[in-house]
């Protein structure tokens, strides 16, 4: 069993609530590391893409480089969470858009599903796999996911919406546990996703 | 229970804009291109700022219908401005759907003492400020995002730059400040004392603070960003200048890689010529926009 002070997480840190993940992977006992460079993916057991503004992130990922080093990490074993922006660049799907993505997950998903700002909001959400307690979820002009292939295991929903899923060593979420103080989420990747 | 425009929202949303440039745009054209360059955002309006400069006149909230057509040709959010203390302007936008309100300098001012007061709505604001007690002034309010003002329409970096330095200062002398002190400090700089406790605390502010004003090359970027910003709106400076397109794209990576001398030279190159701009030391006190407000 892995001790979670070993464990070397990072947060993409190209754009977004970057430093808000750091906080909460230091709380959870990790080391946190700030992804700027490329070569900062070396050695890491698990990767966090924060909310943010997808288009921004998988352009930035593009110039340089990061996908390509993702992808070849993935291949190595390395864990990803997604958050928001972050689900988005997983999805392999992503109706009605071309914009760069990794494509990790076989999910279907809609950006901006829950409408504009002013309809953004905050709900108490069942999650079985965290504990029977709900999680104050944090939704900004938030994605949430039409479908998922087989394989994909879906671990919350709201309003019958799929807003929580993961799929072997992939985890993503439509709203943002690192704006709040609960970390029963980083928890769940760290232990069952990361050291799983 | 759901809620919608709480404060965790409000803030939520300016914390996903981090690191991030926000651009003004005046077209849908200009919007798809501020998108395609990796703007976290666009600010929607009919003039940019040095188009405001020299049109003179009363500079007001833009028509809807551009809002809207800049809403429906990109994904990313939407800002747009009121004119301070314009509390009408801002129903209207909240109406229409708009992501961020600005309450700016930028406009001609509708109130001269009086500031909106932004917790009556459920979409988020943010404001000007050119010192730590403006900032709080206006959190005070209910903004859920502050920029700095600088010195808009100019293409002259200084008065972004004394901005930032000025409420990093503040906050430095704050947090070094015995708690007994705390309440004559927020005397005087005239911000609320609870505000003032928790600067103090947590050594910055307790929102997203963005440079703004004057913004016109790469290199103003990373500055901004070494200086403490947490992102930068750039107004006239991308579309008065020779090639936008390349522009915007060289701001955006020189914002996210602030701290990488071998970026900010790659992304500085070839770029074509930056706005012309007004030096801000060379405008008297009444052709200066930041002075508008409090």
């Amino acid at each position: 069993m892995n001790l979670k002070s070993n464990l070397r997480i990072g947060v993409l840190g190209l754009q977004g609530a970057v430093k808000e993940h750091l906080d909460m992977l230091e709380g959870c006992g990790c080391n946190a590391v700030d992804v700027r460079k490329v070569g900062d993916l070396q050695g890491l057991d698990g990767l966090i893409i924060p909310g943010g503004e997808s288009t921004t992130i998988g352009k930035l990922m593009e110039r340089y480089g990061f996908d390509v080093e993702i992808k070849r990490r993935v291949g190595e074993g390395m864990a990803v969470f997604g958050t928001c922006a972050g689900l988005i660049l997983l999805a392999k799907d992503i109706v009605g858009s071309s914009q760069a993505r990794l494509g990790f997950m076989d999910i279907h998903v809609r950006r901006n599903a829950f409408g504009r700002q002013v309809e953004s909001f905050e709900a108490d959400l069942d999650i079985p796999a965290i504990g029977a307690e709900p999680f104050r979820a944090v939704f900004i002009r938030a994605p949430y996911i039409e479908s998922v292939e087989p394989g994909v295991e879906v671990l919350a929903r709201f309003d019958g919406k799929i807003v929580m899923a993961r799929e072997g060593r992939f985890l993503v979420s439509a709203f943002h546990p690192e704006l709040t103080r609960d970390k029963r989420i980083h928890e769940y990747f760290i232990e069952k996703v990361v050291s799983g | 229970m759901v809620e919608k425009g709480t404060w965790t929202v409000k803030k939520g949303l300016a914390e996903m804009l981090k690191g991030g440039v926000i651009m003004d745009v005046t077209t849908p054209e200009q919007a798809k291109i501020a998108e395609d360059a990796g703007a976290v955002a666009v600010m929607a309006l009919e003039r940019v700022p040095a188009d405001i400069r020299a049109a003179g006149g009363v500079a007001r909230m833009a028509d809807p219908a551009i809002i809207e057509k800049i809403m429906d040709a990109v994904t990313i959010p939407v800002m747009a401005k009121v004119r301070i203390g314009h509390f009408v302007e801002a129903q209207i936008l909240e109406a229409l759907g708009i992501d961020y309100i600005d309450e700016s300098e930028v406009l001609t001012p509708a109130d001269e003492s009086h500031h909106i007061n932004k917790h009556a709505f459920k979409v988020p604001f943010v404001c000007g400020c050119r010192n730590l007690g403006e900032a709080l002034r206006r959190i005070g309010e209910g903004a859920a995002m502050i920029r700095t003002k600088g010195e808009a329409g100019t293409g002259d970096v200084v008065e972004a730059v004394r901005h930032m330095r000025c409420v990093m200062d503040e906050i430095r002398r704050l947090q070094n400040m015995p708690e007994d002190e705390l309440m004559a400090a927020a005397k005087e700089m005239a911000a609320p004392y609870e505000l003032v406790k928790e600067v103090a605390k947590l050594g910055r502010l307790p929102v997203v603070n963005f440079a703004a004003g004057g913004i016109a090359t790469p290199a103003d970027a990373a500055l901004m960003m070494q200086l403490g910003a947490d992102g930068v709106f750039v107004g006239s400076g991308i579309f008065k200048s020779e090639n936008p397109a390349a522009r915007a794209k060289a701001i955006v990576e020189a914002t996210a890689h602030y701290n990488d001398p071998d970026v900010l030279v790659k992304v500085s190159r070839g770029i074509g010529e930056a706005m012309r701009g007004i030096q801000a030391a060379g405008l008297t006190e009444a052709e200066k926009i930041q002075g508008r407000g409090w």
